[in-house]
């Protein structure tokens, strides 16, 4: 084993050159580079999609596209930034991080790891192919939001619901295959002295969210598999005419669902719990409670999905246990935001881009887990579900939740990833205006849903007109301030900037990937590091 | 442009007054029943919780962003764990949940507890309309009708501008649902094709409509008067557009609005036995298309390209008449065209059926009897 590490060190650094490197990559840094560059091409893609949502609720009437079109967008803007955006941007950066984090040379599975990889441009393909199909007038493509709720997908589905079908299989196979190559990664491979019990919390999240991953993304498999059954063999899973259950549907998909939701916020938690000890320079508070939160919001978050299905008429019984199950997460997650607000408590805090935007996260991803816990009220959520009230608390926790601590993360680890510190006038830029118009965009949608506004509908009655007009601006504001980011990312990955970054970066960074130079080895640690 | 205007306006007067911002609905409705009541309360127990924890919490987060950066010389302290710390704000989220249980399970309960109703309506969601059935329980009233949207104009971009975008913009049907007041009246939801969500804010109910099932849910309205709502679950193209509109009259009026729709429903039925003129089955027909046909196949009888195909000129509307009777009475398996056998009466199918063959310049001159439509049944 020695002689091959040896053999290794003589080719330090020999990377393959053109399109082969890319394509036939089994380099962790490489292929966490793909994650990162494919989640923010469908940022855009996914953005310019809803900039079509609000840019048809801008004002009452229809305007610029006819409902089924509409529909067409809501579904496809929250496939592509749930499946397509945020879980490739985490993974991508778990790519890069976690080897670094433990001491390892790369991932454990590097082959697999290349297959999860190119079998995303493919499963988005196929989706967005359906897309360009219904935009050329060859047939609509899937209308049924998201949730893909039977009857509405089977039995009424369009042609490319075949094309969806297939395009989840592929990225639940994607995604199963990522989340064994981390956790093999993170069993196997860490520094000697390196114990769970020190790993930094955003291996540990990962580590969660992995097995998360693991548990649901089958069931999501099952559930469409089905379907394909009952749109082309003749079942009747979800056809009540045939003796099948359109509510089991709901039931199998928000088995899956709901992890999901984790899915999508712990690696967040996790980012955050890297850079607020950095900039707060001071240890994080409570790392075991931290960890043992996490674990209890994983195992939560498998006994409460049925609060998404409170309007099905579900037994009392069963309303009462997941109304109870649901409050419970509130402990745990307030657990972390305690924590959060500890680590900064008598600390000595700077505030670059990166501190910036996991402030803003601890703020905003609190209003979204307050009206989350608003939401888990039963008889208050006859009157919440389904409308623009869901709307603005998912956005709240996705957007300024998941989608900000991506943005933290990028910002955090980007001087160590290209050896260049980005621009830091143009970061504050950039987190200023996103700040501000996601507010605009997204707060007055609590005001139209508790006054009655359901989601998903093309247009409106005159009395939710102005706050729809509001969230609009809001919207564009926001959507074109991204490409603040955008610029700023290519700017420093090309080396325009004037500052080279220091192997540690940030003044109060600990953790071995701050003992690299930036930008990091091709092959992180060749000899693992010792931890204390 | 217009909504531009009136977001400036309405930042302007967030400004200078909140008094002015009263026509702008903020809030839940606390509505009218015991349900919507509960669930105001409770939303505004918890909201208030929120808030309150929120000042703690963010304040602490801003008093140490304001005071414990390092611009201001700030040293950072080495504590990092504290058991007991951790111990307290695990019981105390704790207790504050609980505190929120107990109301919420109290107002579910009384929710859930159907028993001791007077009445039953059954409501079925069809794409995209309601359908309402007093025909359920002991007093059968026999009294059954659909309630569409009023301004079909509303579902396409060409037509949506010739609508008046009034008070009652996209919530106003030809037939509203009419219940008694003071009378617990038990409502049984179910669904024709895909799931639809029955909800009225005023009333504080919403329960899907599913296919294959019947919810139920109950309704003691103690003030007459009119009440709107909308489809909740996401059902297809035009989900934005099946309202719902209920009318509450007092016992009196209720009882003369039964009497009247019996009597309604004996002059239909004496009106399929004659033989109608063309003119007035095109005048009939123009109006049940507009109901029935129109959400999907367009009032140009376009359709929706790819998606619902045009009558205009096609093949059934101008081919043989028994065929194209045979379609819209059955359906077409596997499509979304639909069985209207059982939706329409003899002489609303003889009269769409005519209008089909004879608008658009489809022309074919020919035309079906209420009578021809019996012969299928």
């Amino acid at each position: 084993m020695s002689a091959v590490i040896e053999e290794h060190h003589d080719h330090h650094d020999h990377k393959p050159t053109g399109i082969g490197r890319w394509l036939f990559s089994t380099n962790h840094k490489d292929i966490g580079t793909m994650y990162l560059w494919f989640s923010f091409l469908m940022f855009f893609i996914g953005g310019t999609l809803a900039l079509v949502i609000r840019a048809e609720l801008f004002e009452p009437g229809l305007q610029f596209v006819e409902p089924e079109f509409f529909n067409q967008m809501t579904t496809l803007h929250g496939l592509i930034m749930v499946f397509g955006v945020i879980m490739p941007a985490f993974v991508g950066l778990a790519n890069w991080m976690v080897p670094m984090m433990i001491g390892a040379p790369d991932m454990a599975l590097p082959r697999m790891n290349n297959w999860s990889f190119w079998l995303l441009p493919g499963a988005f393909g196929i989706l967005i192919a359906s897309l360009i199909m219904s935009i050329m007038g060859m047939g609509s493509a899937p209308n049924f939001g998201w949730t893909f709720y039977a009857p509405l997908s089977t039995t009424y589905g369009p042609a490319s619901t075949d094309y969806f079908i297939f395009s989840v299989h592929l990225m639940g196979i994607s995604s199963i295959m990522g989340s064994i190559n981390i956790i093999a990664t993170i069993m196997n491979m860490r520094a000697p002295g390196m114990t769970y019990m020190k790993m930094p919390i955003f291996v540990w999240t990962w580590f969660i969210t992995a097995y998360l991953l693991i548990a649901v993304m089958p069931v999501l498999a099952g559930a469409v598999t089905m379907m394909l059954t009952d749109r082309n063999f003749g079942t009747s899973f979800f056809n009540a005419a045939g003796g099948g259950d359109p509510v089991m549907f709901q039931h199998i998909f928000w088995f899956f669902g709901h992890p999901e939701v984790y899915i999508m916020i712990l690696p967040s938690f996790g980012i955050i719990s890297e850079i607020v000890p950095t900039f707060a320079r001071k240890k994080i508070f409570g790392y075991s409670s931290m960890v043992y939160a996490t674990a209890s919001i994983a195992f939560l978050s498998f006994i409460v999905w049925a609060h998404h299905m409170f309007t099905t008429g579900m037994p009392v019984a069963g309303e009462l246990f997941f109304m109870y199950a649901t409050m419970l997460i509130a402990v745990p997650t307030g657990v972390k935001v305690f924590n959060w607000v500890s680590t900064m408590w008598k600390g000595s805090m700077t505030f670059e881009t990166p501190m910036l935007f996991a402030i803003a996260f601890i703020f905003l991803f609190t209003i979204g887990g307050f009206t989350g816990l608003m939401l888990c009220i039963t008889p208050a959520d006859f009157q919440y579900h389904d409308t623009y009230f869901v709307v603005a608390h998912f956005h709240y926790v996705l957007v300024t939740g998941a989608a900000f601590g991506i943005m933290a993360g990028v910002y955090f680890w980007l001087p160590k990833w290209t050896g260049n510190m980005y621009d830091e006038t143009l970061g504050k830029w950039h987190f200023w205006t996103s700040v501000i118009s996601v507010n605009v965009l997204f707060f007055p949608m609590h005001f139209v849903g508790l006054a009655g506004m359901p989601r998903r509908i093309p247009d409106y009655s005159l009395q939710f007109a102005e706050f729809n007009a509001m969230a609009s601006v809001g919207a564009f504001a926001f959507g074109f301030c991204q490409l603040i980011f955008l610029y700023n990312v290519i700017k420093t990955a090309r080396g325009k900037t004037s500052v080279k970054a220091t192997g540690q970066v940030w003044e109060g960074a600990h953790g071995l990937e701050w003992t690299l130079p930036s930008p990091a080895p091709f092959h992180s640690f060749t000899t693992p590091p010792q931890v204390k | 442009m217009i909504a531009a205007m009136r977001v400036a306006g309405l930042l302007g007067l967030m400004l200078l007054s909140g008094e002015s911002l009263a026509d702008y609905q903020l809030n839940m409705v606390p509505g009218v029943t015991e349900f919507s009541q509960g669930a105001y309360e409770i939303h505004t127990m918890v909201m208030w919780i929120c808030v309150v924890i929120g000042i703690v919490v963010f304040g602490a987060m801003i008093y140490s962003i304001i005071n414990h950066r390092k611009s201001k010389g700030a040293v950072a302290a080495d504590f990092h764990e504290s058991t007991t710390l951790e111990i307290i704000w695990t019981i105390i989220p704790f207790v504050i949940l609980i505190v929120m249980a107990i109301p919420a399970t109290k107002v579910l309960l009384a929710m859930e507890d159907v028993s001791g109703t007077e009445m039953s309506v059954k409501v079925t969601g069809y794409q995209w309309k309601w359908h309402y059935d007093y025909n359920v329980g002991e007093k059968a009233e026999e009294i059954s009708f659909f309630s569409n949207i009023t301004t079909p104009d509303s579902l396409s971009i060409a037509t949506s501008g010739n609508v008046v975008k009034g008070d009652n913009y996209l919530t106003d049907v030809d037939n509203r649902m009419i219940i008694p007041t003071d009378t617990k009246v038990r409502l049984l939801f179910t669904s024709n094709d895909v799931i639809h969500a029955w909800w009225l804010p005023q009333f504080g109910v919403k329960k899907d409509a599913i296919p294959g099932f019947i919810n139920e849910s109950w309704i003691s309205v103690p003030e007459p008067g009119i009440y709107r709502g909308k489809c909740a679950e996401l059902c297809g193209t035009n989900h934005g557009f099946m309202p719902i509109v209920v009318e509450a009259l007092s016992k009196e009026d209720y009882a003369a609005w039964v009497d009247g729709q019996k009597s309604a429903a004996a002059e239909v039925a004496a009106s399929a036995s004659k033989t109608w003129s063309k003119a007035d089955l095109m005048a009939k027909g123009e109006q049940v298309y507009a109901t029935f046909c129109a959400g999907c196949h367009q009032a140009n009888g376009e359709g929706l390209p790819n998606v619902f195909p045009g009558l205009k000129g096609s093949a059934v509307a101008t081919g043989d008449i028994s065929k194209h009777l045979d379609v819209v009475f059955n359906g077409v398996a596997g499509t979304a065209m639909q069985a209207f056998g059982g939706q329409l009466n003899d002489v609303d199918m003889a009269a769409v059926v005519t209008y089909e063959r004879n608008a658009w310049g489809n022309d074919v001159g020919d035309m079906a009897q209420p009578s021809d439509v019996k012969a299928m049944r």
